[in-house]
């Protein structure tokens, strides 16, 4: 078995705006299990972190427990990390933004530490709109544990040695978009056309971002009577349209056809540009984007792709209206303004 | 693109790039391998079947393997593994592997073949057909066998006992040698009735400069080959203080380095074109300065000067070098004055040239327009379907290892040839690919990549070796470093073999290869199939593998170009679509 990575890499790898190319952005190589679907989600977030030329030293990676927390070590090796405990990475990334404000915080989590025991630390990070990007590595198991049904599980699928699930999923995306969220999508590991700009355009948003990404578990639930298998996921996504994500520095060089196509502008200046083929959702809209969900989930689809993003949302920050300098930047000067204030202060109250 | 044939036995044979530009593709990787298992007589019998000469090759090779090393191009800076010097590790370290060699018949098959020149083709010939049961009769002009080995290598690049070895197996399997044996015709070599005649005469004639002063000069001029065979056959044992090189091939280094041991001291090669142009090899050039040796580049000769019927030196024309559009060179004088360079002798060291004289042209043997013997390319048989040509003799001069090809081919044609066949049957290689896997993540054969700089070859000390023209100047990689060397070998024979059904596009492989080799893609004509990959597959010398249609109406293509061969991909893939399988080619030679 192979512990390292050769160092050698293709001699005409590109070559982004810090100089760096995608190899600078790779982390130690996988331990889990061969054809993971968490692999080819590391691949997607070490191509977009690449091709946004990001500084690894701004970006801050978080994970729980889990097949899915253990990746984090095998993208970004430049970057911060902070492996919390089970279903608690929702506070360390709350605590660690109000901290830092200027870092990037790319949480990653799985079907288990997001949906059962993390569930409610979830719906709060969601519901402040906590400027973060959250990841679901979502592959419907307990793959560490030998592959129980997790809560993401649709009732009626079978993972490799169990019994048709008896109980109803629990869908990420629905519940997103019910306590608030500014930013849903879903998608596939095994599309990184589709996942690379998905995550890119998460990046860029404002807030909470969640990608809920379903990920085949190869060893325990890949079998036929799974709803979570490459091939079944290949049968029943349904894109609701294709994204570009073009960043602010570049051009927009590409030209679209008329029509159903939409170009929106990030805060950061970035622009995303949405082809939409589901006629019967627009992704700016709460109420179609949950109405959308419901639909396809009825019909035996899996809806993918951007469905919904708050194109004006204000994150925990704004909210709260702290300083804009990263807390832990100020100084006893700047957070203890001296006698005199206090005097103030104090007489204005008397 | 069309779906990869990967039965067809050249589609992997051209993935190991340094078998594949060996003239006699000898299995470079294989060899290594055993190298580095400390495995030498298995090593070099691997090399002897192949080649013939894994002494003389592994000191003297021209090795075109080399520059085709896949490790050459998978980083800036990063340079081929030392594959030649490897080789010599296995002669170096090599026990007796006499009982190794082939048996020979005691029961002969009643066929004769005559071979003309002792040289590594005919050596090479004599090597396939004794075994086989041939009577053979090896003609020479020289005392010994080797023929431009022996004459025109010196030795301190090959010392004469390692020559005198591997020249002996072959003569020892009971060849009939005639050597000190001018054959001055070829007609009379046919009337003693051999079945067959293999003619292996090399390319004899170095060329000359008829400038003028020439004549006048006399003595002081010498042809490079000709003089390097008297220094080897001590009819000669110095030179004058200063000495002109004119040339800027192998033999010409040659010359110059020898010069330097025979008392030349002010020792120059002076060469029409510029540095990077000439035709000696990188090392060869390094090794000449190393000794002191300038080379003067973009200098025309043009006159001998002689005073008083002496040499005193050669006048110079300085030209530049310009390229068309279609890279055709053309030198160009720069109109600076004449540069004189004082010389007590002179070496013309400028190309060499066959000659038949000995060949009379009654003998239903074809000549063509630049009077040379018409050839076939594949067969190396001549218009008279008894007489067989090979070696610099066929198609004009090359390297030793060249020579061993046109032998093995040549044998193969003798041996049809005699068995009455028709001799375009030529017998399609032996190929075997074999699952390299051991277990889960398991192969048998080491897939970590080193990160190894090539190491260089020790030498002896410059003044020891001046001092003793026999001396051998490099001294080869002791074993430590003989197996670091071999560790650098990308194994590029153990092939990543595709099986389209067991694939279930997970993109592991796509995630996990170091050199982003594998893409998942919709299929399309060549040209625009390479721009569509992960990384774009800019080198048009390397395939792609086109898998068969998947069912996500995709397929998958992977760029040969900078595969490392560490396996990751099959390591990676969980149902084994991808498998790690080595692929031994060898060229079937005669009789088998």
């Amino acid at each position: 078995m192979s512990y390292q990575l050769p160092k050698f890499r293709h001699p005409d790898l590109p070559v982004n705006t810090l100089g760096y190319t995608r190899a600078d952005y790779e982390g130690a190589i996988s331990t889990l299990c061969a054809g993971c679907g968490h692999d080819s989600i590391s691949g997607a977030i070490v191509r977009a972190c690449h091709e946004l030329a990001l500084e690894p030293h701004r970006i801050a990676k978080l994970s729980g427990i889990g097949c899915s927390s253990k990746a984090p070590t095998y993208f970004l090796g430049k970057s911060h990390g902070f492996n919390s405990v089970h279903g608690r990475m929702p506070s360390v990334v709350s605590g660690a933004n109000m901290a830092n404000r200027d870092l990037l915080y790319l949480g990653v989590s799985g079907d288990g530490d997001t949906a059962s025991i993390g569930m409610g630390q979830f719906a709060h990070a969601v519901r402040r709109n906590l400027n973060m990007v959250y990841i679901v590595m979502n592959n419907g198991c307990y793959g560490l544990t030998k592959g129980q049904d997790s809560a993401t599980a649709d009732a009626g699928s079978a993972s490799k040695k169990g019994d048709p699930n008896p109980f109803s999923a629990i869908d990420l995306p629905g519940l997103a978009l019910q306590l608030g969220a500014t930013f849903v999508a879903r998608s596939f590991s095994g599309d990184k056309g589709q996942l690379v700009p998905l995550i890119k355009a998460a990046i860029s948003h404002r807030g909470f971002a969640l990608i809920d990404v379903i990920s085949p578990c190869v060893t325990f639930n890949n079998n036929p009577g799974s709803t979570k298998s490459y091939d079944f996921v290949r049968e029943h996504a349904e894109a609701t349209g294709t994204v570009d994500f073009v960043p602010m520095r570049e051009e927009i060089t590409a030209s679209y056809p008329a029509g159903r196509t939409q170009d929106v502008t990030l805060h950061d200046g970035s622009v995303l540009h949405l082809e939409k083929l589901a006629p019967d959702l627009d992704p700016f809209d709460r109420v179609s984007a949950m109405v959308a969900l419901q639909k396809h989930s009825a019909e035996g689809q899996i809806l993918t792709g951007l469905i919904y993003m708050d194109k004006d949302s204000r994150d925990l920050h704004d909210v709260m209206e702290t300083s804009r300098r990263p807390l832990n930047s100020l100084t006893e000067q700047d957070l203890c303004p001296g006698d005199k204030v206090l005097a103030n202060i104090n007489a204005s109250l008397r | 693109m069309n779906p990869t044939d990967i039965k067809n036995p050249e589609y992997f044979h051209k993935v190991v790039d340094c078998q594949y530009a060996c003239p006699a593709h000898t299995p470079v990787p294989e060899y290594i391998r055993l190298i580095a298992a400390g495995r030498y007589d298995d090593a070099y019998m691997v090399n002897w079947e192949s080649n013939v000469f894994p002494g003389i090759l592994g000191r003297t090779c021209d090795r075109p393997c080399e520059p085709a090393c896949r490790r050459g191009r998978i980083a800036k800076g990063e340079e081929p593994v030392a594959i030649c010097r490897l080789k010599r590790v296995a002669a170096d370290n090599k026990t007796d592997i006499s009982a190794r060699l082939p048996q020979i018949p005691a029961q002969k098959n009643g066929k004769r073949i005559a071979l003309i020149g002792a040289g590594p083709a005919s050596l090479t010939v004599a090597r396939d057909l004794m075994p086989l049961g041939y009577d053979i009769d090896i003609y020479d002009n020289q005392f010994a066998g080797g023929g431009m080995m022996r004459s025109q290598i010196p030795s301190f690049r090959l010392p004469a006992s390692v020559l005198d070895e591997e020249v002996g197996y072959i003569l020892d399997m009971g060849v009939v040698t005639q050597f000190n044996t001018e054959v001055t015709s070829l007609k009379s070599v046919l009337d003693k009735d051999y079945d067959a005649v293999f003619v292996g005469t090399g390319a004899p004639r170095g060329k000359g400069l008829n400038l003028p002063g020439l004549e006048e000069a006399g003595k002081q001029v010498h042809i490079g080959i000709d003089w390097l065979a008297s220094v080897a056959f001590e009819h000669t044992s110095a030179i004058g203080r200063r000495v002109l090189v004119l040339g800027g091939g192998n033999t010409a280094m040659d010359c110059c380095r020898t010069s330097r041991r025979l008392g030349g001291e002010d020792v120059r090669v002076v060469v029409r074109s510029p540095f990077a142009d000439m035709k000696a090899s990188p090392w060869e050039k390094e090794d000449a300065m190393h000794e002191g040796i300038p080379i003067y580049d973009n200098h025309v000769p043009k006159e001998f000067v002689v005073e008083n019927g002496k040499l005193k030196g050669m006048h110079f024309e300085k030209v530049e070098a310009h390229y068309d559009e279609n890279g055709k060179r053309s030198l160009v004088p720069t109109g600076e004055d004449l540069v004189f360079m004082e010389a007590d002798d002179v070496l013309m060291a400028i190309g060499q040239d066959n000659a038949f004289p000995w060949v009379e042209r009654d003998l239903g043997i074809e000549f063509d327009n630049w009077d040379m013997p018409v050839v076939d390319k594949a067969t190396f048989q001549s218009t008279n379907p008894r007489v067989f040509f090979g070696g610099d003799a066929a198609f004009g001069p090359e390297n030793v290892i060249t020579a061993v090809a046109h032998g093995h081919q040549a044998a193969i044609s003798i041996d049809l040839f005699c068995k009455a066949e028709p001799v375009s049957n030529r017998p399609a290689p032996m190929t075997n690919l074999l699952s390299q896997k051991m277990g889960i993540h398991e192969w048998s054969y080491d897939n970590q990549i080193e990160n190894d700089k090539r190491f260089v070859v020790p030498m002896a000390p410059l003044e020891e070796t001046l001092r003793n023209r026999k001396l051998e100047v490099e001294l080869g990689f002791d074993q430590g470093t003989g197996f670091k060397e071999a560790e650098r070998c990308l194994n590029c024979d153990v092939q990543t073999v595709f099986d389209t059904p067991r694939c279930i596009e997970c993109d592991a492989c796509v995630d996990i290869c170091p050199t982003d080799c594998i893409s998942f893609v919709e299929n399309a004509e060549e040209s625009e199939l390479r721009t569509r990959l992960t990384a774009t597959a800019g080198n048009l010398a390397q395939d792609l593998y086109v898998s068969t249609e998947l069912p996500t109406k995709r397929v998958m293509v992977k760029d040969e170009d900078v595969c490392l061969h560490c396996g990751l991909c099959a390591e990676r893939c969980p149902t084994s679509a991808w498998d790690m399988q080595k692929f031994l080619y060898s060229v079937t030679k005669a009789g088998q």
